[in-house]
């Protein structure tokens, strides 16, 4: 029984060790190399490429990169928390909703994004409506900026706020809220004292679940912020391609894992029915 | 009796959540109609197909989507093997380092997964003669495509009876036989269900394909990538809708797969 189970968990093994352990492992070894003069690697090791992380610019995009993945992260819980208590109250209709929110979440992220550039640039449709009502002269600059990288994340991880609330919110013991209201809370304390922080699990998995993949973002920094936005994924693309630092990118990239990991190990306790 | 609760927000919450599913869905709805605008501006001037014309008629294009189908179709046929044989031995018996870093692989940033990927291609091609193409990308989307395929078959073999493969042991079934008789059959719509998943995301990816394509495997994503990045083209708009409409096909049936 048990020689059979490992050629079956055999393929995924050697997938996972070759194509994403063995490639982390090379990048950190040259993350302590040094950058040739024609963009090579180098000895002798050293930590340079760490040290160079704590220069005033490359902290300002941490910094710039943290704060946009966070402005995302509130927005997806203030717009999500609604829409989550909303399925969770539907019936036998949750299905479908909660269909409606996967649904536009699993089409093309590329296709998403882009379909915001043709709604917020200078002739798109929000500035072309407005300045034929006459409430505008001249086109207002929507895209280009850090609030287009905002709304271009919240668009596409908004379903990974809703699914964790949901969960917990789906779970909640109605008898609580009977109770609450029994004992006198008004219908605004019984929601605010009552359902929120009882759905305090689903908030953590849904700001951590949105604040991750924000914090790595790069194609949505690139499109919707026009090169403007610079974010750390940004920054690790442009040393592998145009810098051609590849012990400097590989150091930034080093630093955004262990920094997702420290996100999960203190913010995600270990659930109940995961893979394992 | 009153009833207990939150009955108030009702209406609020009601009219909230339509706002909320406008908001999510309005976006690719007003992309796909304005496609079929004569007009490259975003003023309506009368239904065309002229852009859809200039799609088709596109050489780059039609390369590019051609290397993303046979990309897709590999990755997805590798992924959902092996992700397959791999829920089926957490199912036996979990594993917890194994689904560790498949969990990790599904949340490290996609621009970390391409250049490491890159990193590593380069530092194996310095003992083989062979060069960035079709093959790695294939390679780096089935990597990737794993995690997903074995998420969506164990949520279905959690819905199966362990004492079916026991009684078909107890039957004389060798292990082999009895996940191949047994149990296979009746995961076969999750499977599938994986399996439409992974070609979504394999044929939607930009980030980690445009670290580890070759000259010659370009790919859909990246020539819409080249072009949005010059800003918007109708024909781009044209292809988000046929994109838009196949993608969204593939995962309803999918969903309905995993109901079932």
């Amino acid at each position: 029984m048990k020689r059979l189970r490992a050629w079956f968990l055999a393929p995924t093994w050697t997938v996972m060790l070759s194509l994403f352990a063995a490639p982390l492992a090379i990048i950190l070894a040259y993350s302590f190399l040094t950058r040739g003069t024609w963009g090579g690697l180098t000895r002798p090791w050293s930590t340079e490429s760490y040290q160079r992380l704590a220069d005033p610019i490359y902290l300002g995009i941490l910094w710039r990169s943290f704060w946009i993945a966070g402005a995302a992260t509130v927005l997806c819980l203030v717009l999500g928390f609604p829409l989550a208590l909303f399925i969770s109250r539907a019936g036998n209709r949750k299905n479908l909703y909660l269909s409606l929110v996967i649904l536009p979440f699993w089409t093309s992220f590329l296709v998403r994004t882009y379909a915001w550039m043709f709604l917020l640039r200078d002739t798109g449709l929000i500035n072309t409506v407005l300045q034929k009502l006459g409430l505008i002269h001249n086109p207002l600059p929507l895209l280009y900026n850090d609030g287009a990288v905002i709304l271009g994340l919240v668009y596409g991880y908004l379903p990974f706020m809703v699914l964790p609330l949901y969960a917990t919110l789906e779970r909640l013991d109605r008898n609580l809220l009977e109770a609450a209201a029994d004992l006198g809370a008004k219908p605004w304390v019984a929601l605010t004292r009552v359902v929120i922080p009882l759905s305090a699990p689903g908030i953590r998995a849904g700001a951590i679940l949105v604040f991750i993949p924000c914090l790595g973002a790069y194609l949505t920094p690139d499109l919707l912020g026009g090169g403007k936005t610079v974010m750390i994924g940004n920054l690790i693309q442009n040393q592998f391609t145009t810098a051609r630092d590849w012990p400097f990118g590989s150091a930034v990239s080093l630093t955004l894992m262990a920094i997702v990991l420290v996100l999960l190990l203190v913010f995600v306790r270990r659930q109940e029915g995961g893979l394992v | 009796m009153k009833k207990p609760g939150v009955k108030w927000l009702a209406a609020p919450l009601a009219i909230y959540a339509v706002l909320a599913y406008l908001f999510l869905h309005l976006p690719l709805l007003i992309l796909s109609g304005f496609s079929f605008n004569e007009s490259r501006f975003t003023v309506w001037q009368g239904f065309s197909l002229v852009w859809y014309r200039a799609a088709f008629q596109n050489q780059q294009l039609k390369e590019a989507a051609w290397n993303s189908l046979i990309i897709a179709i590999f990755a997805t046929v590798a992924a959902t093997i092996i992700g397959t044989l791999c829920a089926y031995g957490f199912w036996k018996r979990s594993s917890p380092v194994l689904a560790g870093s498949l969990y990790m692989s599904l949340v490290t940033p996609e621009i970390v997964s391409g250049i490491s990927l890159l990193a590593f291609y380069q530092w194996i091609f310095r003992f083989l003669r062979v060069q960035l193409g079709m093959h790695t990308v294939i390679l780096a989307h089935v990597s990737f495509s794993i995690a997903y395929v074995v998420i969506v078959v164990m949520a279905r073999l959690r819905t199966v009876d362990a004492q079916l493969e026991e009684a078909a042991l107890d039957l004389g079934a060798n292990e082999w036989e009895a996940f191949r008789y047994v149990t296979l059959p009746a995961i076969l719509p999750g499977v599938i269900a994986a399996a439409l998943l992974a070609f979504t995301v394999s044929f939607d990816d930009y980030v980690i394909t445009s670290m580890v394509a070759g000259v010659d495997s370009e790919t859909l994503p990246m020539v819409i990538y080249a072009i949005a990045r010059r800003g918007v083209n109708p024909v781009v708009n044209a292809i988000s809708a046929l994109i838009v409409m196949g993608f969204g096909s593939l995962i309803l049936i999918s969903e309905r797969l995993r109901e079932t």
